[in-house]
């Protein structure tokens, strides 16, 4: 029985996996390019939901981070003669440093606090990329970045972004099965508890926002290797809720939940958004539905209707 | 091993507690009575550090605990349960505990070694204990409310404490799960040598038990003696027993 689950559970990714390395030679460019841009927002919600599905922390504001990291390769690779890997590795640390500043403020308050003195940090950053015109480029951005002639076409970002979001998934795979995610985990469903059993809950909850943002910088780093380009929309709140959203859709409650949230919204935006501007009116519509009928989200649901999740107490072992 | 020095706490101009008085020796099994609104849960969150106290002191071990936040207490030696089960719902029943034994063994900031490795054979030990290893794979939230009850002192358990704390420990429960859990506690403190310090409503469940009773009365402590002396005390009758 366990076996049976345990090569399941391997066999799937397996298979997507060499499925995604073979997709680029028989799909048309645009649709590599829409896989390339799903790989990015997927690492990116999956970064989100460390905090927000696993450490249950209202991080409100993660496009913040996301657009620090974009924000710092392209800085780097256009104003500086450093090497182009400076830029690529500076990034998710400078993320995460910034994840660590806001972070540090953010733990002192409970829930809902936390998520609105959040919004108000990140958009402090945000209205520096979108005024500082001489440094930022402001609401311009910057465009033409110049990107290494190994990653700059769109078959070769397609790998790289998938090369760092398996990577990046494993990472956080062995962080959400290590002690720190169990602890975590346990945060989210009871911090007061975790106190009384000797977790220091918010030096905790900062590891896991430093964590997170980082991988959330990696996230802007394939932005900008994807896009060629940043500007200030990735720092803005409203995009920060749209990650939020992809995490619920998903499943928050789960591992891989929030790639499927991703890939769900990148696919109606641009599928969708052909035929109207309004995609977000179906989206609205598909998270209502959700709320009444899929309240652990896409994963979740198909998670528990094929079984591939812990086993909930037996019927009769309840009477 | 633990002494409260007339502690006090006030809630704006509602005073809670104002001027407790406990003792609590090493092995003890003591037990906190009083009426509902005496002060019990208040001065058991004073002592766990999930209110600090206005005035008074706490003494565990030698050392003033008064100040410091709920997980230094707990780094102590200090684990409590809470009056309302106060468990971890989305985690299994196994996970529930090894939490708490991870961070007796200082390992909750561990990345790269997968949990399920880890502390297994001691959180198994005290599902075993409390009678929970064939629950072990539930998730928590599922559990009736009497197993949730004693999953909680389980996970309080995880912390090896030399002092365990129970707030109320039988609440809401029938008078057979009360029963089943006095008994638990009772072979915990015996077998282990735990310390325990427990609050309680029922008076016949409390002077089966205790060696050691306190009765607190609005906020202060009225007596703290053996089973006997409390139940010939005119002072305790008067104020609490009504003169049953």
């Amino acid at each position: 029985m366990s076996k049976g689950i345990f090569s399941l559970k391997s066999f799937g990714p397996a298979a997507i996996v060499i499925a995604l390395v073979i997709l680029p030679s028989i799909i048309p460019r645009f649709y590599i390019y829409i896989l390339a841009v799903i790989f990015v927002t997927a690492l990116l919600a999956m970064s989100l939901n460390m905090v927000v599905g696993h450490g249950g922390m209202f991080q409100f504001h993660h496009g913040a981070f996301y657009g620090v990291g974009a924000y710092t390769v392209a800085l780097m690779l256009t104003k500086t003669s450093l090497p182009m890997w400076v830029g690529f590795v500076a990034a998710p640390f400078v993320a995460a440093f910034v994840g660590l500043l806001i972070g540090l403020f953010c733990v002192r308050l409970s829930r809902l606090y936390f998520g609105m003195l959040q919004i108000a940090l990140g958009s402090l950053i945000w209205a520096i990329a979108f005024r500082w015109y001489s440094f930022t480029g402001g609401d311009d951005g910057i465009h033409g970045i110049p990107l290494p002639s190994l990653i700059s076409s769109t078959t070769g970002a397609y790998y790289f972004g998938l090369i760092l979001l398996i990577i990046s998934l494993i990472v956080i795979y062995l962080i959400f099965k290590s002690p720190f995610g169990a602890t975590l985990q346990a945060i989210r469903d009871n911090p007061e508890r975790c106190e009384a059993i000797g977790i220091n809950v918010r030096r905790h909850q900062l590891i896991a926002i430093v964590i997170a943002t980082f991988f959330a910088g990696i996230a802007g780093v394939l932005f900008v290797v994807v896009e060629g380009s940043v500007f200030p929309d990735l720092l803005f709140w409203v995009f920060s809720l749209e990650i939020f959203v992809m995490c619920l859709l998903g499943g928050w409650f789960t591992f891989a939940g929030p790639i499927l949230g991703a890939a769900i919204m990148i696919s109606l935006r641009t599928f969708v958004g052909i035929y109207t501007e309004y995609w977000t009116l179906i989206l609205g519509i598909m998270l209502i539905l959700l709320i009444f009928f899929l309240p652990e989200g896409v994963w979740g649901y198909l998670a528990e209707k094929f079984g591939f999740q812990r086993k909930k107490l037996l019927e009769k072992e309840r009477q | 091993m633990l002494r409260v020095e007339g502690i006090h706490k006030s809630f704006e101009d509602f005073k809670a507690v104002s001027g407790a008085n406990l003792t609590v020796e090493a092995g003890q099994l003591v037990a906190v009575i009083g009426p509902n609104g005496a002060g019990k849960t208040t001065l058991f969150n004073l002592i766990t550090g999930q209110l600090k106290p206005d005035k008074g002191k706490i003494i565990f071990n030698d050392e003033d605990i008064s100040k410091l936040p709920p997980y230094e207490i707990c780094r102590k030696g200090i684990a409590r349960s809470f009056q309302i089960a106060n468990i971890f719902p989305r985690l299994s029943v196994f996970r529930n505990v090894q939490v708490s034994v991870l961070s007796q063994q200082r390992k909750s900031v561990r990345f790269f070694r997968p949990a399920r490795t880890l502390a297994v054979e001691e959180t198994q030990k005290i599902l075993e204990d409390v009678g929970l290893s064939d629950k072990a794979d539930a998730t928590a939230g599922s559990l009736a409310h009497g197993d949730q009850r004693t999953l909680e002192i389980a996970i309080a358990l995880g912390n090896k404490p030399d002092l365990l704390v129970l707030d109320e420990p039988t609440a809401g429960m029938s008078a057979e799960e009360t029963a089943a859990t006095m008994e638990l506690i009772r072979r915990l403190a015996e077998s282990q040598g735990l310390t325990i310090l427990f609050c309680e409503h029922d008076m016949e469940v409390v002077f089966n038990v205790a060696e050691s009773i306190m009765v607190m009365h609005q906020g202060i402590t009225i007596i703290q003696r053996g089973p006997d002396e409390v139940r010939n005390s005119a002072r305790v009758q008067e104020c609490y027993l009504g003169g049953a």
